[in-house]
């Protein structure tokens, strides 16, 4: 128990650390606060403002959500489709690649042309954007089976079903995990990229509306929220990974073994 | 051409473990097979091999020489570029579904416990497979008494992780016989194990082989492994892979570890040594 106190701790005064420094600097330079607004005065803005800020935060969660789900769902697919057959993968793998080349803040006008203004185009921003890191991984998992593996299945008359089954999809789900953990960072990212380009709802479009008139402590509440959400998310990403691949940080699961295929 | 080792004195084979009176169960005839792009590369050429039905049959040869081929001919993983492969009767077209392999690396799940990594091959081998469900428990069992068999009946509910290298290859070894497999392929499995758990391995599964006569085929590189464990130990020729000498074994079985120190056996790894290193020339 004291353990998982200081590894609670320790993060935590590093923040509060980083926080304290940014308030103490911002007051002895005696920086304006239309530059760079204190933590106390963006943290007062955030409370005062809650009303404004929360729900344009709450759109934002819910789009980078439905951005993120697609995600898992397409990049599941499309991964399990490149680790199962070579010959899909040297197809589909460059224009993957080419096309997550391109910047997306870029495709967004495009999106805005197609869809309109609004929650579509910041969904699929939010999905364009985090999609590319969970095929790679889940594409990896799947590749790197041991071959002594696929032999002993093979030789038992196992198809390749079986295989993707019994031992291809548990052995990626590290890798799926670690790349969820990247994605959802990105989707937010995304979601509120295009909100800045084109939205009238969200947290982008709050801290466009709220710079243009000048109201930075408001933008800096935004962000701190922002931020405070994509700590939240990261941290269930990592115990839903904890929860189903103990196996491969070697934690004994024991009590989750039901859950192995 | 077959040397068969003198009959020692005062000891008898039994009639049925003398493996060239039953009928052949892998028939390998001229067999040829051929790698790379180009199909240039030849790993085995002008292969022939009889292994009887119960028999065991041993592979020896210099390293690089298509020993791991051979086995991956006999399961039907990989097809005869020239030649023919019958196992059971039927030529071999692709993999077949009897066999049970285990490897130098043991390549168990590490998500499963060491029960479930066992009880794999029940889930796809019929008819096991379509019964899991309802006889789960006599699969369990069946699973927990092989790991009884191999030493160790405690580790069902751990980890591979949790277990030493060589624990974790006798999980490898139960799972490789779980199903009753009718074909036994071992691929180097005892040779990247510290000297006791190798030679207490030998015993272990020799006692199964008694017990149940799967025809089994042992690759491996240490001569004194292959003349105590088989019936016939073939030696392989370099690269292109073909069979230069097959000695049948005369010892009596049960083999006891103590015949490894008898003058006879030691004769017999020596003249296989001498002709390994023929082929290495």
């Amino acid at each position: 128990m004291k353990r998982r106190l200081e590894e609670w701790l320790a993060p935590a005064l590093t923040s509060l650390l980083f926080i304290a420094l940014w308030e103490a600097l911002c007051r002895m330079l005696k920086v304006p606060s239309f530059i760079l607004p204190t933590p106390s005065q963006s943290i007062v803005a955030l409370v005062t403002q809650w009303n404004v800020i929360w729900p344009n935060a709450r759109h934002t969660l819910l789009t980078t959500c439905a951005g993120f789900l697609i995600s898992v769902v397409f990049g599941l697919t499309l991964g399990m489709l490149f680790g199962a057959s070579n010959t899909v993968y040297r197809c589909v793998n460059p224009l993957l690649v080419a096309f997550n080349s391109i910047p997306k803040v870029a495709v967004v006008p495009v999106l805005v042309l197609w869809f309109g203004i609004g929650t579509v185009p910041a969904v699929l921003t939010a999905f364009l954007l985090s999609f590319f890191p969970i095929v790679v991984n889940v594409a990896a998992g799947i590749a790197t089976t041991e071959p002594e593996l696929v032999d002993v299945l093979r030789s038992i008359g196992a198809t390749r079903m079986d295989i993707l089954i019994k031992v291809g999809l548990p052995r990626s789900l590290p890798y799926f995990f670690a790349s969820l953990k990247v994605a959802i960072t990105l989707a937010f990212v995304g979601a509120i990229m295009s909100e800045t380009v084109a939205s009238n709802e969200g947290v982008g479009y709050l801290m466009l509306a709220a710079s243009s008139s000048f109201q930075i402590p408001l933008v800096f509440a935004s962000l701190l929220l922002v931020a405070f959400l994509g700590v939240a998310m990261y941290g269930i990403a990592v115990l839903v990974e904890q929860y189903f691949t103990g196996w491969a940080s070697r934690i004994d699961t024991r009590r989750h073994s039901s859950i192995a295929v | 051409m077959l040397y068969v080792s003198k009959p020692i004195p005062g000891e008898r084979t039994p009639e049925s473990l003398r493996p060239l009176a039953r009928p052949s169960f892998i028939v390998v005839d001229d067999v040829s097979l051929s790698y790379g792009a180009a199909g240039d590369e030849l790993a085995l050429k002008g292969l022939s091999l009889r292994v009887a039905a119960g028999e065991f049959a041993a592979i020896v040869g210099p390293s690089g020489c298509g020993k791991s081929t051979f086995l991956k001919l006999a399961s039907g993983l990989r097809l005869p570029t020239a030649g023919g492969v019958i196992v059971a009767d039927k030529e071999v077209a692709g993999p077949l579904k009897f066999v049970g392999m285990a490897f130098q690396n043991p390549a168990l799940l590490p998500w499963r416990t060491c029960i479930a990594n066992v009880m794999l091959p029940l889930e796809i081998v019929q008819p096991f497979r379509s019964r899991r469900r309802r006889d789960y428990e006599k699969h369990r069992a069946r699973a927990q008494s092989l790991l009884e068999r191999v030493g160790l009946p405690k580790a069902a509910e751990r980890f591979p992780w949790q277990l030493s290298g060589g624990m974790q290859q006798r999980v490898a070894l139960c799972r490789a016989i779980v199903h009753d497999p009718r074909l036994l392929l071992l691929d180097e499995t005892f040779s990247a194990l510290d000297a006791f758990t190798r030679e207490e391995l030998w015993d272990v599964l020799q006692s199964l082989w008694v017990e149940r006569q799967f025809t089994t085929v042992l690759v491996t590189h240490d001569l004194t492994e292959a003349v105590y464990l088989a019936d016939t130990v073939h030696v392989l020729s370099t690269r292109p892979g073909h069979i230069i000498h097959s000695e049948a074994i005369g010892l009596p079985r049960p083999r006891d570890p103590r015949q490894r120190f008898d003058p006879r056996f030691a004769d017999i790894v020596f003249r296989l040594r001498q002709k390994i290193a023929e082929a290495r020339q």
